[in-house]
């Protein structure tokens, strides 16, 4: 379980990216912060893992407050997958899987083995484990990335918008490998992301943000949906926009689900 | 006698070849004075250049430093230090460090700065300490650039050392400051030829370091290619070319 407690973050230059934010994230789920750029949703999560230290609050794993943990050693306990892969182009990817691993001072061997078998639960045959990292695609990067952040097993993994710059085909299919991955290891997810799609696909508890931190509303998809708590939520789950008002209209017997425009979204069983 | 058949005569001659105003042996000293300047540049410009290039502090300080030394003219310097310290070798090399201190300070900062800034804050999300993240990514990505700025350095103080004979050093300078003194245009030209040559040597062998250095920052740049060129690879990286070196200057 990470709780956030009356936490506030005030850069040196005075400018404030978080007051008085607080949050129980619960452990084996995945929780989901969405809203817009400079909500402060990467700033709350760099500091799970110390990249970033709250200037007020506290918050605590476990029961544990990090702010008395070591920083190093706090982030090499939590996986951390990041936007751009950021892997490093002068290791193998075979290697670069097993960064952590060394630095938790795993043998060479054992790390390169559970590197190795890492790489095939997301879907890297062992042809690309000694290849350099520019000599995959883009999605291809972003796998290792996740088999990077997850291959010494923490119990948490935070992962910062790590889909957002591959193109939507590639998108929708790291999102189902993360849900397949997710069912088999349940880790504590915590999901930075401004997509609602990605938010309502992936989130078991989804976590709305306005600008300056502020939590606009809390709950699982389905609650977001048939209970927004403000116009603010409405609007930016795409109530209003009308793109997820559906009806339902007859069609040759059977029962076609379209938008508020007539166009057809799918069939109702 | 042409010019060409007096130089030819003065490499010829047998008192060139032996004893301690050989060719051999001021080739030895100018090499001497040039690997002291750069080891005695490197001990101020190494850790000064990896404190800039991996807090970002200072880099507007150092960049207007480097800018103001490199205007510096070396025989001014060379002039200064020799009324305030004396004349000798010593002086010499440390002029001539002061001189290469900007090549070098230049490319490990602009380096290590180049280096991918999410690969550095992936490092540091893993749990690596600053020193690792110095160690194991950002010198060896920098390594290309931190060796070009080293082979402009290397380049610089060969071709400099000459004038270092002018307060009474050896070194391949000796036989020109000499023979401008004696009209002995030969030796002059025989000294330059050498001066040229030595230069050209140690140039080739630079660049062949930072081929390596290259290979070691970007290997998959020189294996063979992937099995999915089709792919895309959005590097950040690609940007870069694997030669970047800082600009070179000569005084």
């Amino acid at each position: 379980m990470i709780e956030f407690r009356s936490v506030g973050k005030q850069f040196a230059d005075g400018t404030r990216a978080l007051a008085d934010f607080s949050l129980t994230i619960p452990s084996h789920s995945t929780t989901v912060l969405v809203g817009p750029s400079g909500c402060g949703k990467t700033t709350l999560l760099r500091s799970i893992n110390r990249m970033e230290d709250p200037t007020e609050g506290q918050i605590l794993i476990d029961d544990h407050d990090i702010a008395r943990r070591d920083p190093i050693q706090l982030r090499r306990s939590i996986g951390y997958v990041m936007q751009h892969a950021g892997l490093l182009p002068h290791r193998r990817v075979i290697d670069n899987v097993a960064t952590q691993l060394r630095l938790n001072g795993v043998p060479k061997a054992e790390a390169r083995r559970r590197s190795s078998e890492m790489l095939e639960t997301v879907g890297l045959g062992s042809s690309l484990h000694r290849k350099y990292p520019s000599q995959l695609s883009g999605g291809q990067q972003q796998r290792v990335g996740v088999a990077r952040a997850l291959v010494h097993d923490p119990n948490i993994l935070l992962m910062d918008e790590p889909f957002s710059a591959v193109d939507p085909i590639v998108r929708a299919e790291l999102r189902d490998e993360l849900l397949r991955l997710q069912q088999e290891l349940k880790k504590t997810i915590v999901f930075v992301t401004h997509d609602i799609e990605e938010a309502f696909a992936l989130g078991d508890q989804v976590v709305v943000l306005k600008t300056g931190g502020e939590i606009a509303q809390v709950g699982s998809p389905v609650d977001l949906l048939a209970r927004p708590a403000e116009a603010f939520v409405e609007e930016f789950i795409g109530l209003q926009q009308g793109g997820r008002r559906l009806r339902v209209q007859d069609a040759y017997g059977r029962r076609i689900v379209v938008d508020e425009h007539g166009r057809p979204a799918g069939v109702l069983e | 006698m042409s010019l060409l058949q007096e130089t030819l005569a003065w490499f010829s001659d047998p008192a060139q070849w032996s004893g301690p105003t050989s060719i051999p042996w001021r080739i030895v000293e100018h090499i001497g004075y040039t690997f002291f300047a750069i080891v005695a540049a490197a001990v101020v410009a190494i850790p000064a250049g990896i404190y800039i290039g991996h807090t970002g502090r200072w880099r507007k300080l150092a960049v207007l430093s480097t800018g103001s030394l490199r205007a510096l003219p070396f025989l001014g310097l060379l002039t200064l230090l020799a009324l305030w310290l004396g004349i000798g070798p010593l002086i010499s090399i440390i002029a001539l460090a002061i001189l290469c201190i900007p090549q070098l300070l230049a490319g490990m900062y602009s380096g290590i700065d180049a280096v991918d800034p999410h690969a550095v804050d992936a490092s540091r999300a893993m749990g690596m300490t600053e020193t690792q993240i110095i160690l194991r990514v950002e010198l060896p990505l920098a390594m290309p650039v931190i060796l070009g700025g080293l082979r402009s350095a290397v380049l610089q103080v060969t071709a400099t050392a000459t004038v270092a004979a002018f307060i009474g050093a050896g070194g391949l300078g000796r036989y020109i400051i000499d023979g401008l003194a004696l009209r002995d245009t030969p030796r002059v030209l025989g000294g330059a030829l050498v001066v040229v040559l030595l230069a050209l040597l140690l140039d080739g062998l630079f660049a062949l370091a930072q081929r390596f250095g290259a290979r070691l920052a970007y290997p998959a740049a020189h294996t063979a290619p992937a099995v999915n060129v089709l792919a895309p690879s959005p590097s950040p990286n690609s940007r870069r070319t694997t030669h970047d070196q800082p600009p070179t200057h000569n005084s």
